[in-house]
């Protein structure tokens, strides 16, 4: 009886040391690390700041890329991978990640057709594919002409402009052309790179913008921000409702909050092409990818309560920065995946709402 | 006693710096040899990395114009063939203006004007290539698309089998821009090299041909440029070297077209300009590998070239013993 006592007795210390070590580890967590896309890199970049402010937890993001990104986090030397294109269900499985949306952006068409007021010219999915494909090679071509009645388009040559690096934004847009053109999934295809049939590349969002600024009869596509901070002259596109929009903040929300996130797979949701009255055609997210399984748990929980935390305070962060951010319903989807799916070696979650450090 | 001593002393003098000579002979043996096994380092892990693309395209890497990350299906064509061109572009116009140069200040220039001139030629090689790069793509190619391009076009695009080489929309970017910045990074390379191989034929050569009432076009044509023929093909090689490897500059006014056009106004891409833009976001094991093994026929390339400079020079330093 008495041993019994002195052995619970022992267990209890036992574990209550164990649950200080716990909580002491989980507090010494005072860095984490990403790498990956360059296009969420000044959001991430400010909320590591703010977030670093509040928290003393500083956030350490290499933006080398969606490519660089995936590959350190399956290299493991880094906390996290961010990527602007998704990963598919499968690969995230066989690397054992799981991976959700941060932040949203839009990719927009950006024009120099001289004689049309900047917003004003209209084109389709389908005209804008056959411009890519170098079809369509005039300005003044009927297929373009009957979408802008009343607009005066210019007897100019059309030159393409697309990016030369391999690119999330490539990436979205081609996606979109895919979808909604034959002829492009079946001569071109979706990728970060693909083989362009007609056109020159610019190196980066600045490259796209300077050729696109500099040849007269051009267009091009470039990231929503960078067109909205550079005044670039854009063109309204026909989304699947048959509405012609604007890329605008609302435009993109309505983008995402349409998509059916629930029934996406890992979260494998590309956001173009779809439906509502109001949603901008080429719409995307970036993502973060990080294990499911945690060899160390307070990192992985360091890292969570920094998204979380994000999510939660972060939206006006990345609206000043032009950046649009999750609807709270796919927030709330997704922390429910994280308590859900992300564990330590011994299948305990690692994170959860009331641990959250907002 | 004494005598034995001082003998013991300088003996024992000597085997410590036989010993110390014997250390720094390995010191400095490994240093070089250290540098050799870089070399092969590289070129091992070159190999390595390009075995998946060597494996799966074989032969046919070097002479397939795709370059397709969607379907899988790489050649190196385009981008070999954008390399040697803008080189080559490169070299037709760097190479006269850096023998003018270099005859002007060995040969021509009054004593108080050959200084300035050369560091002036030497500064260019120090201005970083990021910069050419921003001045062809925001100062150039503005003005020649404005100016020079349409003109070009207009009257030698007519032309019957040159023709070609001059058509296509003026965008101001392209293959010749691509050459043409490179001919200006390369121009102090080459014209360094000149300067110095011309400053060493011997004065006596010169003089004599002077003296036998030789032009000063005609003792340059007939006994500096013969004495110096080799290093001056050297110092071309050394030029090339650097015009191949080139980055940053190119890629930002080559266009970045992964196409084979005939025009050199239509933008295209070389190894190194391929490399600078998909390296980062290429995820697929053959485009990866497909990269490398570009990366590996650069290394190729610039390796042959520059072996064949050195030989050159070389052969032109063991001459100097036997004539000077």
């Amino acid at each position: 009886m008495c041993k019994q006592i002195a052995k619970r007795v022992l267990l209890g210390v036992a574990g209550l040391s164990l649950a200080v070590a716990g909580f002491t580890q989980a507090a010494q967590v005072t860095e984490i690390s990403g790498a990956g896309a360059t296009f969420p890199y000044p959001v991430y970049a400010k909320w590591a700041e703010a977030y670093a402010a509040k928290t003393g937890v500083k956030m350490n993001y290499q933006s080398i890329g969606s490519g660089g990104g995936i590959k350190q986090i399956k290299a493991k030397t880094v906390d996290f991978g961010a990527s602007d294109a998704p990963l598919k269900p499968a690969e995230l499985d066989k690397a054992g990640l799981m991976q959700f949306p941060m932040v949203m952006g839009g990719v927009v068409p950006v024009v120099n057709v001289p004689g049309v007021q900047p917003g004003n010219l209209k084109l389709s999915g389908a005209v804008l594919a056959e411009i890519f494909l170098g079809e369509i090679k005039q300005w003044d071509d009927p297929r373009i002409g009957t979408l802008n009645p009343g607009v005066k388009l210019p007897h100019s040559a059309i030159t393409v402009v697309h990016r030369a690096d391999g690119s999330g934004t490539t990436w979205i847009f081609t996606n979109y052309l895919s979808k909604v053109s034959r002829g492009w999934s079946s001569k071109v295809g979706n990728n970060k790179s693909v083989a362009w049939p007609v056109g020159v590349g610019g190196k980066g969002n600045e490259g796209v913008a300077s050729y696109v600024g500099r040849i007269k009869g051009a267009i091009g596509y470039v990231e929503y921000a960078y067109a909205l901070q550079n005044h670039m002259s854009y063109a309204q596109l026909r989304n699947q409702a048959g509405q012609f929009v604007s890329p605008t903040s609302a435009t993109f929300q309505a983008a995402a909050a349409n998509a059916d996130w629930g029934h996406a797979p890992g979260f494998y949701m590309v956001l173009t092409d779809q439906p509502g009255e109001q949603s901008w055609p080429i719409t995307g997210a970036t993502f973060i990818l990080v294990y499911k399984t945690q060899a160390k748990p307070a990192t992985g929980a360091a890292v969570l309560n920094f998204f979380d935390w994000a999510y939660h305070n972060g939206d006006g962060m990345a609206q000043q920065l032009d950046y649009v951010p999750m609807p709270a319903s796919v927030v709330s989807l997704v922390e429910k995946t994280w308590s859900k799916e992300i564990h330590d070696a011994d299948k305990h979650a690692v994170w959860s709402v009331n641990m959250a450090a907002r | 006693m004494s005598l034995v001593s001082t003998t013991e002393h300088t003996r024992l003098l000597l085997r410590r710096g036989l010993r110390i000579d014997g250390l720094f002979h390995g010191l400095s043996a490994a240093a070089a040899v250290l540098v050799l096994l870089v070399v092969f380092g590289v070129l091992a892990a070159l190999l390595l990395g390009a075995l998946p693309a060597l494996q799966r395209f074989g032969f046919g890497f070097l002479i397939s114009d795709a370059w397709n990350p969607v379907t899988d299906d790489f050649g190196a064509l385009v981008a070999v063939f954008g390399t040697l061109v803008t080189s080559a572009i490169a070299l037709c116009i760097a190479v006269p203006i850096s023998f003018g140069i270099a005859l002007f200040i060995t040969q021509l220039a009054p004593a108080w004007l050959k200084q300035p001139v050369a560091t002036a030629v030497e500064l260019l090689a120090a201005i970083p290539s990021i910069i050419y790069g921003m001045w062809g793509l925001f100062v150039f190619a503005p003005r020649f698309a404005g100016h020079v391009q349409p003109w070009i076009t207009d009257h030698l695009g007519q032309w019957p089998l040159l023709g070609p080489l001059f058509q296509g929309p003026p965008m101001g970017i392209g293959m010749f821009t691509a050459g043409l910045i490179l001919a200006i990074m390369v121009i102090p390379f080459i014209a360094a090299v000149m300067r110095d191989v011309f400053d060493i034929v011997p004065a006596v050569l010169k003089e004599s041909a002077y003296g036998l009432g030789a032009t000063t076009w005609e003792v340059v044509w007939q006994v500096v440029l013969p004495y110096t023929r080799s290093a001056v093909i050297g110092g071309v090689m050394l030029g090339l070297g650097r015009a191949l490897g080139e980055t940053m500059a190119v890629t930002f006014v080559i266009g970045n077209a992964q196409r084979l056009d005939a025009s050199l106004f239509m933008p295209g891409s070389t190894i190194a300009s391929t490399l600078a833009n998909e390296f980062t976001e290429a995820t697929g094991e053959l485009h990866t590998a497909s990269l490398i093994a570009l990366g590996l026929i650069l290394f190729l390339i610039t390796f042959v070239v520059l072996a064949l400079a050195r030989l050159m020079l070389l052969r032109l330093a063991s001459r100097q013993g036997t004539v000077g």
